[in-house]
């Protein structure tokens, strides 16, 4: 893993619950709570994907989810990006032969980091978060680079 | 003339309080609500129907997947249900393990619910407070089964791992933390007057509306009926324990059936967990710990065995029970039906939502600790009205509370 240069501004996450099976999800909130308390880093849950910069999606995507989690991706505003958290959200995992799963996440939304494990333990969630947090900062500094470029 | 309008409030089906997927219509006037209706089946996965394409086993590990907060609840009823149709009983020092997990369990799922029922309110630091205390037992079940959720300790016919006199030496030291940690939150739910204030007579259920919607578990006892399954029909180690239901009446010495009452029963269920528990590791029998090691035996029994079994366990949030038929043809379940505990309680929203408030919406919602992948139905989702987004209902919900603090501490 490379090294975090700055912390620009904190991160804001918004959580997706797509049919997971709540392990995940009590896992997510227990970051919050004093023992991890990711907010030190900035990293907040916030109620709205229009606030967020990075989709917490939990969980196999049931078929009457589908739409809403394609819907929720577009309200992210860019650059964004997604983490999927725990194996069933990954590969279908335990649920792989379900009719009602319309497949893993990356078959409805780009996926940019996957947390195995079921549930992942909180400290892989935090790494997580952070990877994608490089990556934004990746994204963000390219941008910047093209948009110089554009104006020369 | 003045004509009234109805909206409609949809909640959900993706909306941060409940960190999993259902939607609840309220129709409103005013402040009031005057009609709740409640849509459910977007976290269905068909785990049913997959439990009937593979072995029991197999089964055993999808059942812990139904939900990640009970997540021994299902696997108990399940192997009891096996057990059942197959004519196997588990060691009994399997059986006290057994119990001795799934009330550790109960104390983590209540610690959970009470930190969640304060966020609602605007308690913030309550939350992060009891959640802190919540950990405790999440680092023993890790230390007793190898993970913090999902533990994967039961088995057909006993439990996987045993228990030795270190990790007997643990769970001891964490039952006296938790004896003080307990009274240390009865002392803050049950002498805040602003939670008090906020929560009596808030979301009330009668005694006869919980028998008429076949609420269970904690939201049943705290309408004063006496239902337990661990006391009813006491299974496991519970059968040496004389389990009593707690309720309302035996601590306060009324019953209202609101959200108070809620809280002060999974309190008291807290302190009977650390008693059960206390004397499963009293009475803890030597012996072995699975009736059948040789999983390939096991399977082939089953797959020899024709019959129908029934399980049922006392979830954290009620009775969860498990069917199962074998049919002597394949060695899993030919046919499976679970039914948790939420799909009951979820029906006695339609009441309780009926004449509160907009800034209530949240207890009521929260009050019977929802589990919406538990209860597994696949349901249709009708558009119109005007939407009031969820943030807005918490705020009112927090407003009132702060409202209420002033009135209540002058």
């Amino acid at each position: 893993m490379g090294k975090l240069d700055s912390f620009k501004r904190a991160l804001w996450v918004f959580h997706l619950a797509t049919g997971s099976c709540n392990a995940c999800d009590i896992e997510i909130v227990a970051l919050l709570t004093p023992r991890y308390d990711v907010e030190r880093f900035g990293i907040k849950l916030v109620g709205s994907p229009r606030h967020a910069d990075v989709l917490l999606v939990t969980g196999c995507v049931v078929r009457p989810l589908a739409d809403m989690v394609r819907r929720v991706y577009e309200q992210v505003p860019d650059p964004k990006a997604v983490i999927v958290v725990g194996n069933c959200g990954a590969t279908g995992g335990t649920f792989y032969d379900s009719y009602n799963v319309a497949g893993p996440v990356n078959e409805i939304i780009p996926v940019d980091v996957y947390v195995p494990g079921c549930p992942p333990r909180p400290e892989a969630i935090i790494d997580a978060v952070v990877k994608a947090w490089m990556k934004l900062e990746k994204f963000e500094k390219e941008l910047e680079k093209k948009h110089r470029g554009g104006e020369k | 003339m003045t004509t009234t309008y109805t909206y409609s409030l949809p909640i959900g089906p993706i909306h941060p309080a409940l960190k999993e997927p259902i939607r609840v219509v309220a129709e409103v006037e005013g402040e009031r609500v005057v009609r709740a209706d409640v849509k459910r089946g977007f976290a269905h996965r068909g785990i049913e129907f997959m439990g009937m394409k593979r072995n029991a086993i197999q089964t055993l590990y999808l059942s812990e997947r139904i939900c990640g907060i009970c997540s021994i609840s299902h696997p108990y009823a399940f192997v009891k249900a096996v057990e059942n149709a197959i004519g196997m009983e588990a060691p009994p020092r399997a059986q006290y393990i057994r119990t001795i997990i799934a009330e550790l369990e109960r104390i983590h799922s209540h610690i959970l619910w009470l930190g969640v029922i304060a966020h609602e309110m605007g308690f913030d630091p309550l939350l992060y407070w009891t959640w802190k205390g919540r950990e405790m037992v999440m680092d023993l079940l890790e230390y007793l089964t190898g993970n913090r959720v999902n533990y994967a300790m039961y088995m057909i016919g006993g439990v996987r791992r045993d228990l030795n006199e270190k990790k007997i030496r643990a769970i001891k030291e964490n039952m006296n933390y938790y004896r003080q940690f307990n009274q240390e939150m009865k002392d803050v739910f049950m002498s805040d007057p602003t939670y008090k204030a906020r929560t009596r007579r808030v979301s009330l259920l009668t005694r006869k509306d919980a028998l008429e919607l076949c609420a269970v578990g904690p939201t049943a006892r705290a309408a004063g009926l006496r239902m337990d399954i661990r006391q009813d029909q006491p299974y496991d180690a519970y059968a040496d324990m004389d389990v009593r239901a707690v309720v309302p009446q035996d601590i306060t010495g009324e019953v209202m059936g609101d959200a108070y009452d809620v809280t002060l029963v999974r309190l008291y269920e807290i302190d009977q967990s650390i008693e059960i528990i206390e004397r499963c590791l009293e009475d803890l029998p030597p012996g072995p710990i699975l009736a059948e090691p040789n999983l390939i035996k096991l399977l082939m029994t089953i797959k020899r065995s024709e019959g129908e079994g029934v399980g049922r366990h006392e979830a954290p949030r009620g009775e969860v029970m498990h069917y199962v038929r074998f049919d002597g043809t394949r060695d899993g379940p030919v046919a499976w039906k679970v039914k948790a505990p939420s799909y009951n309680n979820i029906n006695i929203w339609g009441r309780v939502l009926v004449g509160a408030e907009i800034a209530d919406i949240p207890i009521a919602v929260g009050y019977i600790d929802p589990c919406m992948c538990c209860n597994d139905r696949v349901a249709e989702v009708r558009r119109g009205g005007r939407e009031l987004p969820y943030e807005e209902v918490r705020r009112k919900c927090r407003e009132k509370t702060m409202r209420i603090k002033r009135e209540v501490m002058g």
